[in-house]
């Protein structure tokens, strides 16, 4: 069984051959280009979540352009992997950063520009080199037949991941759990130590020891109250007037206006007799409105 | 496995058929393809409406053509004429496509479903699907994994908190409930050895995969709730805790367009539900040259057990509550996928057996009894865990009286026998009623 040829590396000369169908050479003149912007669009942005989804539209091209030279397999895993998966963990840091926070512009590393920049001009005389021999050298590799084992499918590229290249698969493994370890040891805080969090029972122990201002949340306005009205008090169970239902946010009802209602529905005021013939006070009754 | 027995006389592959379509037909598979999902969402909000109605004792709509069921083709015709509403802090590019991100993934995962067997459409001899790939399962999922892209932009674009954290729990959702259905669908593709969607409904001729497979099936169940942020699962759009989720600040037409892939995106992931495990096209205990399974009845049978699945998605909703954030991740992280990923280990290597040939199924089930007995028998050797008793007062600390156990309550206290005596002297001297009532109406 022969081993997958990479088939990145094909894009490049794809063009260059006259045994490339008209299809296929449409599709690389619009998605190579596109790939492109995408990479520039990722370098240029000055938002770190529109800078994602530039690369987005890479990774997304690059998995198209492998279905177009028919490694099927290849181009939904990319799609899958690196566009549904990885992508999606970067917006979800970005979002968790905030949209408004920005790239610092301060050289923290003593040197790190000018070691990038060398660095940068380094890999770019690679590739460059890479490409004139990609397109000078090189023949074209015979189509893949996507249904054929050896063809890219997912078995040929199972048999030629755990048989031949096994060592640098496990390596890799063992490389992203190693990350994936050190991530959880650095960011886990244990349940038991001090500052840790505690579960919903203990917490409600905690608040009837007194360790909180108050074993149960804050009364909502008008709870136990005669309206719903976020402007009526909550009342107590003995008929007094909870304080900390008084809201001192809503302007409209501050407490002092308040004041004359309170006294009325907490008892204090006296009340006619009820068999006394006497309508409700009237004129109490329009400034309660 | 020969994959070809629907095609006994005529050795020609699905793919082959679809192959040598003429363009017009092909042009008219898409257009089909495409329809199925706007007009089954139309149909699934009012049926949707209605089966939530009756099980919550209401009508649902019954204002709209004949007992309410054009009521969604009117809100339909509505919606694009309502006033879109752009918030300022709103990133208005981003705001703009996360809607059509949404829409048009959603729509083309459909393409890779077989609805049918072959059939002839105006002479031309083809099969009901508009592409066999040789990785269509792939194809669905890479649909379902870009469509999230809008949820999660609509969130973030909106620049309001409310939508930013529906965006937030909708990523998380996504990665942790894809990795419990692709491993759902491992098992499937071990079994039908392929992950062309034709060829896993010709597998399962011999027995459909949901029994086979139940607990592959169990999990691709309840991830595809979690995927398509359904209820009880849809915390992005958590009404009672997020306002409206990702589309708070959305209106009009692209408000539509989020309704419209949230609905097909849960007629695909029934349909592929269907594919991979209920058989697909095929009608049960009957063979593929049965007149039953050629033709167009099996698009017939295709859709009935789509809509079965349609149904447990609306049943779900009026029957669930919705879960608490950490308990999903809970049930998707610590339950599905380790569970997957043991049942996956469980079928390769019964599979592995299988292929070597040697091993009959009598000693793959003698030695699987052994296995599961040694590991009952290790499980008792565990020591149990102390559940603490949650019913326990505690009697004594705390700082609070607490009153001693062996309390007993008096039968009679000084007070009761002052008001016994009390009530016996008014009733000997009844002046006394007058002073009596004055005192109690100053209590009162």
């Amino acid at each position: 069984m022969t081993p997958m040829t990479p088939t990145t590396p094909l894009l490049a000369q794809a063009t260059a051959e006259a045994t490339v169908s008209t299809g296929e050479a449409i599709a690389f003149w619009i998605l190579g280009p596109l790939a492109l912007a995408g990479a520039l669009g990722m370098v240029f942005a000055r938002n770190a979540v529109h800078s994602a989804l530039w690369l987005v539209l890479t990774m997304l091209t690059l998995g198209l352009l492998y279905l177009a030279q028919q490694a099927q397999f290849l181009g939904f895993t990319q799609i899958i992997v690196y566009t549904g998966a990885i992508m999606m963990l970067f917006l979800f840091v970005l979002m968790l950063a905030g949209r408004d926070s920005s790239d610092s512009v301060v050289e923290v590393l003593r040197g790190q520009r000018l070691a990038g920049a060398l660095l940068g001009v380094g890999v770019a005389g690679l590739f460059a080199t890479a490409m004139a021999r990609g397109l000078a050298d090189v023949t074209p590799a015979a189509p893949l037949d996507p249904w054929s084992p050896e063809g890219g499918g997912a078995g040929g590229l199972g048999r030629v991941i755990f048989g031949d290249y096994l060592f640098p698969f496990e390596l890799t493994a063992a490389l992203l759990i190693t990350a994936a370890m050190g991530g959880m040891v650095l960011s886990f805080t244990t349940r038991h130590g001090k500052g840790g969090r505690k579960t919903q029972r203990e917490l409600v122990e905690a608040r009837f020891r007194g360790e909180y201002e108050r074993p149960s949340p804050k009364p909502g306005p008008g709870v136990f109250a005669t309206a719903n009205s976020v402007a009526t008090p909550a009342l107590l169970p003995d008929g007094s007037v909870a304080p900390e239902s008084l809201s001192e946010l809503i302007e409209n009802t501050s407490a002092a206006r308040l004041e004359e209602q309170r006294r009325q529905v907490a008892g204090d005021v006296p009340k006619p007799d009820a068999h006394a013939l006497v309508a409700p006070d009237e004129s109490e009754e329009g400034k309660g409105k | 496995m020969t994959p070809m027995l629907a095609q006994a006389q005529e050795p020609m592959t699905r793919a082959e058929l679809l192959a040598d379509d003429p363009l017009w037909l092909i042009l008219l598979k898409c257009v089909v393809v495409l329809l199925i999902g706007p007009i089954l969402t139309i149909f699934l909000i009012v049926w949707e409406r209605k089966a939530v109605g009756r099980m919550q004792n209401r009508t649902g709509p019954n204002r709209v053509g004949p007992h309410g069921y054009l009521q969604s083709l009117a809100d339909a015709i509505k919606l694009p004429f309502k006033e879109q509403v752009i918030p300022d802090t709103a990133d208005r590019k981003i705001y703009f496509m996360a809607p059509v991100i949404a829409v048009v993934p959603a729509l083309i995962g459909l393409a890779a479903i077989p609805f049918g067997p072959e059939v002839s459409i105006f002479g031309e001899r083809t099969v009901l699907q508009l592409v066999e790939l040789p990785v269509g399962v792939l194809l669905v999922l890479a649909g379902a994994s870009i469509g999230v892209y809008g949820i999660v932009l609509a969130g973030w674009s909106s620049g309001s908190p409310y939508p930013l954290l529906g965006g937030l729990r909708s990523t998380a959702q996504v990665i942790s409930y894809e990795i419990a259905m692709g491993l759902a669908i491992i098992g499937v593709a071990l079994y039908a050895q392929s992950l062309s969607t034709g060829q896993i409904v010709d597998a399962q001729q011999s027995g459909w995969f949901f029994y086979l497979l139940l607990p592959s099936f169990v999990i691709y169940l309840i991830s595809m709730v979690g995927e398509t942020n359904r209820a009880p699962f849809d915390l992005p759009e958590a009404e009672s805790e997020l306002v409206g989720g990702f589309h708070t600040e959305y209106s009009s037409m692209k408000f539509a367009m989020f309704f419209l892939a949230e609905y097909v995106n849960m007629v695909i992931v029934s349909a592929f539900a269907t594919t991979l495990f209920l058989g697909g096209y095929l009608f049960p205990f009957v063979g593929a040259d049965s007149p039953l399974n050629q033709g167009w009845l099996p698009v017939l049978w295709f859709f009935a057990k789509t809509f079965l699945l349609l149904f447990c998605f609306i049943w779900l909703r009026g029957t669930l509550p919705r879960f608490r954030y950490d308990q999903f991740m809970k049930l998707g992280w610590k339950v599905l996928v380790p569970l997957g990923l043991i049942w996956v280990v469980l079928i390769s290597a019964v599979r592995a057996i299988r292929n070597d040939g040697n091993v009959s199924t009598g000693q793959i089930l003698v030695i699987g009894g052994i296995v599961i007995a040694v590991i009952v028998l290790l499980s008792l050797l565990l020591p149990e865990k102390k559940v603490p008793d949650s019913d326990s007062v505690p009697v004594t600390g705390g700082g609070h009286p607490v009153p001693p156990l062996d309390l007993r309550v008096p039968e009679t206290t000084p007070r009761r026998k002052a008001l016994k005596a009390k009530a016996r002297s008014s009733r000997k001297q009844p002046a006394a009623v007058a002073s009596a009532k004055e005192d109690s109406d100053g209590d009162v």
